[in-house]
């Protein structure tokens, strides 16, 4: 039996009492039916020629099957017949612009976000409609913005805090880490900061060390922040409306190559739980882990390991911080096996915390060790073909699928 | 006699008229009739008239500065013989000496307006309503204090009277500062927002971004820079080029104001406010130089403490000049001369008053020292907020499903 020992919320320290694995497997009745209907798979394209990070589209497609092993199982949803399709940047825009509509405490900061509509056009149209108080262009210290919107929160307004580059991020990262991560605890529960940190970061194309940094290691220590990170249109524009309704600070970490992928999302309202992780492809042999860009790099990889007969169950974990130890361990418990695939660095990253985390809880049930593929530990480099090496590719996926299912 | 107390006169000229104490009232508490003082010193000013010198107050006000800056002395004294004795651990920053800044303001301002400072925010605290038992005990980590004891000396907050704390790193305060006046601003209260910083605080990078912000957008901030000539152990001299701190703004006007005055601080800081919520000289059409919605308040104040426990505060000074400051500039005294001088109160009624004061500290350190400490489960609550406005778990996984309203 194995006491999940993650949790940082309240009441994590009798959980170490009470929790038992019967719970876990109560849960898993309740839950699975509500969540087949958040979980839209994005079907990989089947046009091999398309390398991944090219701006073409990633379009879903539900009955078409080329693989006929099924290799990215599509879950039926009907509400995917009868939705709209956009790019991702445009579902994060109208999860921002839904809920600035329905809350108008909700306001955006950031740098050129408002006349110019964005760096990323995430934010585009904003400020016509709102105005520039609500579209704040803050001139460039992120420094003092983040403070800002965190000083704001303070009072009770929902600041969205827009990084032109996650990387920026790092002038912020006092303000981050203590005002916005520990104001709830100092103050003894008086305050809450209703933040949301977002801004696009990972390895780009060609963009250089400073801007292609991978932030989300730096913040998973900080206590009282939630940290998710978005790969498609549906959970993007889900885990957006999500973190802003989310009391506590969250950091959602966008992708600068995933803007443009395309996918059919629904009319109706939707949020994604902000602490769940998404089952992409349910399999039997080996449990994928991976979040953001990696996602579509184990899928490329996937269909070669199902020509190749195996069978991965690959599962975006979404959530970063806290991790979502329950939908993992109960992957963990059918496969036996674990591959973490992450665009952070090898050090420290979230993959190594995901793997001490793994190793802690569901030692007993691990066949081999866990083994986790990260970037290389080198500032990213300018030439293309180095830069592609910093960074996993499918086919080092697959021999390393290979190598733990021997 | 009547005419005495109405009259605006210098205190220097003023002689207390014993021959008719017998036949005079005593005021204590009760009456409100305007007194007119002189400030000491004149305010300096740069891109703005100084206000006048002659500073409206009265006998209520005058014995409620001397109580309530006795009590906030009396306080830091007791923090200083408990860090002593070791119930008091870690940082502890006092402010002694510098009283007249927290009073002087608060005099100014209404709960509605916000306060943010640094950590030397014990009196800043108290000075927002703040109780000596929720002081004393957060000091000492007992979970009756005002931040559960979880925050410590560091991390006094109020979140009813707008008091914002209590930040530990040297400067950060100010953008928060810029976003409590933001927040003011964006929902239309007509409040303002007041961001203590240090002289030490004032080369930080982040008070130039937050003075940018705070003037681009006409934030109703004003930001007071606590000039106590000292970061630490370094003098004003030896770290900024430039110590005129309230000309740092540049284009924003600024007032060098006579920390140690009560009443200066508080005419400082009323001018401050009525300029911070002016819409602009006519209607709102205001050019971008010609108006400026900010101001930096430079208090010229001093700590009779170090740094902090941890600092004798002699390495750096002189005890000479610790002392001298006391006779001359102390701004208890200041105040009770005035009190005097006034005829407001006798010497022996002030005594008394400060006898008063120091068994109330002693009680509510009597009473802090009998608290509980946290139990283990605080350790983790207040980590995360429970309650969502979405389906979800929790951090933890352990709540239900809410569900969306």
């Amino acid at each position: 039996m194995a006491a999940i020992i993650h949790g940082a919320g309240a009441g994590a320290a009798t959980a170490l009492t009470t929790f038992h694995s019967k719970k876990l497997v109560a849960r898993s009745r309740t839950n699975l039916p509500g969540r087949s209907k958040r979980c839209i798979v994005a079907a990989g394209s089947d046009d091999g020629s398309k390398s991944f990070g090219s701006s073409s589209s990633l379009s879903l497609r539900h009955s078409h099957k080329l693989i006929p092993n099924n290799a990215v199982a599509t879950k039926a949803d009907t509400s995917a017949t009868t939705g709209h399709e956009l790019l991702l940047f445009e579902a994060l825009q109208e999860g921002l612009e839904e809920e600035m509509d329905r809350d108008p405490h909700v306001c955006v900061m950031g740098e050129d976000v408002g006349h110019y509509g964005g760096s990323y056009k995430v934010t585009k149209g904003l400020a016509d409609k709102f105005g520039d108080l609500r579209v704040l262009d803050t001139p460039i210290c992120e420094n003092a913005f983040t403070g800002m919107g965190i000083g704001a929160a303070m009072t009770g307004l929902r600041p969205v805090i827009e990084g032109m580059n996650m990387g920026f991020l790092l002038l912020a990262f006092n303000q981050i880490s203590n005002n916005c991560g520990m104001l709830h605890y100092t103050s003894g529960g008086q305050f809450t900061i209703p933040v949301v940190i977002r801004g696009p970061g990972g390895v780009g194309r060609q963009l250089g060390a400073e801007h292609s940094q991978r932030l989300e290691s730096y913040f998973q220590s900080i206590p009282g922040i939630q940290m998710v990170a978005c790969s498609t249109p549906y959970n993007a524009k889900g885990l957006m409306k999500a973190a802003i309704r989310s009391e506590n600070p969250v950091i959602l970490f966008e992708h600068v190559l995933l803007y443009n992928l395309k996918e059919k999302i629904p009319d109706e309202e939707y949020i994604c739980n902000l602490e769940e992780a998404e089952m992409v492809r349910p399999g039997e042999h080996i449990t994928i882990l991976t979040y953001s860009r990696m996602r579509y790099h184990v899928m490329q990889a996937a269909k070669t390991l199902v020509n190749k007969g195996y069978d991965p169950e690959v599962i975006d974990i979404r959530s970063l911080k806290p991790f979502d130890l329950y939908t993992i361990g109960n992957s963990v418990k059918k496969t036996h096996r674990v591959l973490i695939v992450e665009e952070c660095m090898r050090t420290g990253g979230i993959g190594a915390s995901l793997t001490a985390a793994i190793n802690e809880n569901f030692h007993d049930y691990l066949d081999a060790p866990v083994m986790c593929l990260s970037s290389q530990d080198v500032p990213t480099p300018y030439a293309g073909t180095l830069e592609e090496w910093t960074v996993v590719q499918p086919a080092q996926i697959v021999t390393a699928v290979e190598q733990l299912c021997q | 006699m009547a005419l005495s107390r109405l009259s605006s006169r210098s205190t220097t000229l003023l002689q207390p008229l014993a021959t008719t104490s017998l036949l005079r009232r005593r005021h204590i508490s009760t009456d409100t009739t305007p007194i007119t003082v002189e400030t000491s010193l004149p305010f300096t000013s740069h891109l703005i008239s100084p206000p006048s010198r002659a500073v409206e107050t009265s006998s209520q006000e005058l014995l409620s500065f001397f109580r309530d800056m006795a009590l906030m002395r009396r306080m830091e004294i007791a923090a200083d013989s408990l860090y002593k004795a070791k119930l008091i651990r870690g940082f502890c920053h006092l402010y002694d000496g510098q009283e007249a800044v927290a009073i002087g303001m608060e005099a100014a301002i209404t709960k509605r307006d916000a306060i943010i400072t640094s950590y030397r925010d014990h009196c800043t605290f108290l000075g927002r309503g703040g109780g000596l038992f929720e002081a004393f005990s957060e000091l000492m980590g007992r979970t009756t204090g005002c931040s559960k004891g979880k925050g410590g000396s560091m991390h006094f907050y109020k979140k009813d009277a707008s008091f914002y704390g209590g930040h530990g790193i040297v400067g950060a305060q100010a953008p928060l500062g810029c976003g409590l006046a933001f927040a003011q601003k964006y929902s239309k209260e007509e409040a303002v927002t007041f961001t203590l910083y240090g002289d030490g605080a004032a080369n930080q990078g982040q008070l130039f971004e937050a003075l940018n912000i705070a003037a681009l957008w006409d934030l109703p901030a004003v930001l007071v820079c606590e000039n106590n000539h000292y970061g630490m152990g370094t003098a004003e001299w030896r770290s900024a080029k430039s110590p005129a701190y309230f000309k740092r703004g540049d284009y924003v006007p600024g007032l060098k104001v006579d920390g140690m005055d009560a009443l200066a601080v508080k005419q400082a800081c009323k001018f401050a406010k009525e300029h911070a919520l002016k819409n602009g000289p006519i209607g709102s059409n205001h050019h971008a130089f010609a108006f400026v919605f900010e101001q930096i308040l430079e208090m010229d104040t001093y700590r009779y403490h170090g740094h902090s426990m941890s600092d004798p505060g002699s390495t750096y000074r002189t005890r000479d000049e610790i002392s001298g400051v006391r006779q001359v500039r102390d701004p208890i005294d200041r105040v009770r001369k005035l009190i005097i001088a006034h005829d407001i109160a006798t010497e022996k009624e002030l005594k008394d008053m400060e006898k008063e004061v120091r068994k109330e500290v002693d009680a509510a350190v009597a009473q802090a020292k009998e608290s509980p400490i946290p139990e283990p489960s605080e350790l983790f609550s207040n980590i995360y907020v429970k309650g969502f406005g979405a389906e979800s778990f929790g951090a933890d996984r352990k709540e239900l499903r809410a569900t969306l309203p």
